[in-house]
């Protein structure tokens, strides 16, 4: 039985990484230019379909997909950022609202047009195996996606802590007023964001897309996902994202095994539900 | 004297239009030759891959009944695998003028439908919707011609006990998995009501609902691993069958036997490309096309060159039940001789079909607007194609199990 429980765990961990990165990109762009982004499941499932397509036209692994997915993704944020989102800054909550969501809904109704309602799934010579260590049975897309969730997560963490664009971008978070005095270029930096929460946005999806079959109704619950992880693990919080992704994926699993499967969910929310109580700021945010 | 003819007043022209405008309809009613139908199916969301194979069924249809002397036209209309769209779209369906509706492969999505259809009293005709509730609430202006859960449990159990029998398998434990929809939990009530009393010679340890929806299916197939049943017994839908036997394999869980007494999912085009050589040897318990009937050929005839990336053998179960609906609408309307809600609903009850798609007698409507007399075949998955192998009369192959290990296939 310990053995069942310590798989389940594994598996939901492993998951839950994933999960982290993908709402990483949520958490770092509202950590920084408050803008809370309703597309972020279209953007997820656009990167899903990236990926499938260099697989599909080019042989390209997913894994190996990742890098050239970020970058394009990367350059789709900065260039969202400067035309699209840059004149809503300041703007109403409520008509940022309607802009990010009119974009989900025009990316995820192009993608139906396009690759049609229909899962794609990617066919990796690898998709079935799995590692036997001791009791433990590791699902190998599992474990490789989880791995290189954090190095990227790592290297985003090393971007912003120890570079000194990434410093200025976190002045920007901690007091925008003293930053734009000091003469950091605003506007650069937010366009800056906003790209590195889409190549974060880019990466999971490119992982995501070992392990789920891509399909567009899938967006409407990424998105979902996405902001119970960064609402448990704390808005804004790099490593709060990660922790949100694991706990969630954990919960879930250890829900699905001990009660009913179909009610992992309800274990999420509750989660949720719990954090909002006694930790409104989540488990790594800071209080604002 | 000459008497000059008098100038019709004002007030005469203006009620002398508008009766003509209000009449417009009535005649345009009287003269339509074709029925118009509105069929709504799953084509987006998580039904998708089911709902576009009962689509590409509906699209064929006009051409097929044209050559039977029907003729029909359709509204096409996709409830996003949604309630709330499904029963919305039939509404503004009938507002735009829809005579019958055709759907939805959804036992929920129906059920909405249901209450809107008898609210305006148009007929409905269901293609796919197992769950019993549908004929059982007393709805005057709806039938299906499709097994109910219960039906489907019934001939799905009876068919796996032979199958065991024909291969001579020992099992002796299954456990049931299914979605936690309508119809998976319709499904679950039948399996908890029947299996009982069934005889059959396994027994069930564990009954396991899962969200059709999730992402994953890893814990669910670690609660299965951990009763180590001989065959697993599914309720799925496309997406989620792929997942449940892909962690099966993952976790290196080898049943005897994966068996569906009656779901999509083990049979789909697209369960076949995203598992290979591992979608073999599944078994299914469906109603299944006829492939001696006229047709049925007429069908797969028009199939072809309509949908060159997709295989009629694959499709016929959706495209041959979608058809059929469409044929039961039309056939009624030719009877009927008008598009009137009553007198179409009174001809689509008194449906009497000896010519028609799927295997089975005549389609008639019992009091309730059910078809009770639908069998249904055993099929199984070989080389990544449906092949029926029971009953014996309809049978193209003998069933192979208990099935080969996952390792070295194809």
């Amino acid at each position: 039985m310990s053995s069942l429980i310590l798989n389940v765990v594994v598996q939901g961990g492993l998951t839950g990484l994933v999960y982290g990165l993908m709402a990483l990109g949520l958490s770092v762009i509202f950590g920084v230019v408050r803008v809370v982004n309703f597309a972020h499941g279209e953007l997820v499932v656009l990167a899903m379909y990236a990926a499938f397509e260099l697989w599909r036209s080019f042989g390209l692994d997913p894994l190996v997909g990742t890098l050239p997915v970020a970058v394009v993704f990367f350059g789709l944020g900065y260039l969202l950022q400067t035309t699209l989102i840059n004149p809503f800054i300041g703007r109403a909550e409520h008509e940022q609202f309607i802009l990010l969501v009119g974009l989900g809904m025009v990316i995820v109704n192009g993608l139906l047009m396009i690759f049609r309602p229909d899962a794609r799934p990617i066919n990796l010579a690898y998709g079935f195996d799995s590692y036997e260590v001791g009791p433990l049975l590791i699902y190998k897309v599992n474990l490789l996606a989880g791995a290189a969730a954090v190095v990227v997560a790592a290297a985003l963490f090393v971007f912003f802590r120890w570079t000194a664009t990434g410093t200025a971008i976190r002045a920007c978070a901690d007091n925008l007023t003293g930053a734009a005095v000091v003469g950091l270029n605003v506007r650069r930096l937010y366009a800056l964001t906003f790209g590195i929460g889409l190549a974060c946005v880019g990466a999971a999806g490119a992982l995501m897309v070992t392990i789920v079959e891509v399909r567009p109704a899938l967006a409407p619950s990424f998105t979902l996902l996405a902001f119970i992880i960064v609402i448990i693990g704390g808005l804004g919080s790099m490593g709060g994202a990660l922790l949100g992704g694991v706990l969630i994926g954990v919960s879930e699993a250890l829900a699905g095994f001990f009660f009913e499967p179909s009610m992992k969910s309800m274990f999420s929310f509750g989660l949720l539900i719990l954090v909002l109580v006694l930790r409104p700021q989540g488990l790594l945010g800071r209080r604002a | 004297m000459l008497k000059t003819a008098a100038h019709p007043h004002r007030r005469q022209v203006l009620a002398g239009t508008a009766a003509a405008v209000l009449a417009v309809p009535a005649i345009v009613r009287a003269q339509a030759s074709a029925l118009k139908i509105a069929v709504l199916l799953p084509r987006s969301g998580y039904l998708a891959p089911s709902g576009q194979s009962c689509h590409r069924g509906a699209l064929i249809a006009p051409q097929v009944l044209a050559q039977f002397g029907h003729r029909v036209e359709l509204i096409h209309i996709d409830t996003e695998s949604s309630v709330d769209v499904a029963r919305n779209q039939t509404e503004r369906a009938i507002n735009e003028g829809a005579r019958c509706v055709v759907g939805a492969f959804d036992s929920a999505a129906t059920l909405a439908m249901a209450q809107v259809c008898e609210q305006r009293q148009v007929p409905l005709v269901v293609n796919i919707a197992g769950a019993p509730q549908l004929t059982e609430q007393g709805l005057k202006f709806l039938v299906r011609n499709f097994p109910t859960g219960g039906q489907l449990v019934v001939n799905g159990l009876k068919l796996i006990k032979d199958v065991l029998a024909a291969t001579k398998l020992a099992s002796k434990t299954a456990v049931f998995i299914h979605a936690n929809d309508t119809f998976g939990t319709a499904q679950r009530a039948g399996m908890d009501r029947i299996f009982p009393g069934a005889g059959m010679p396994f027994s069930l340890v564990d009954s396991i609902a899962y969200d059709p929806t999730a992402q994953d299916l890893s814990v669910e197939v670690t609660k299965i691993k951990a009763r180590n049943p001989d065959i697993v017994l599914v309720v799925t839908r496309a997406g989620d069958a792929i997942k449940l036997v892909r962690d099966m394999v993952r976790q290196r869980f080898e049943p005897q036997a994966i068996m569906s007494p009656g779901s999509p999912g083990l049979y789909d085009e697209e369960f076949y490309q995203a598992l290979g050589p591992l979608a073999d040897y599944h078994l299914c318990s469906l109603p299944w096309a006829d492939p001696t009937a006229q047709m049925s050929q007429a069908l797969e005839a028009a199939f072809k060159p309509a949908h060159p990336n997709f295989r009629f053998v694959v499709d016929s179960f959706n495209a041959g039940f979608t058809f059929e609906a469409l044929l039961v609408a039309a056939d009624a309307f030719k009877r009927a001789g008008a598009a009137d809600g009553a007198p179409l609903m009174q001809a689509v009850r008194e449906t009497n079909l000896k010519d028609h798609v799927m295997i089975g007698p005549p389609i008639r409507f019992d009091e309730k607007g059910q078809n009770p007399g639908i069998p249904s075949a055993c099929v199984q998955n070989r080389n990544r194609t449906p092949v029926v192998v029971l009953p014996p009369e309809v049978a193209t192959m003998a069933a192979v199990l208990p099935q080969p290990p996952w390792q070295g296939r194809g």
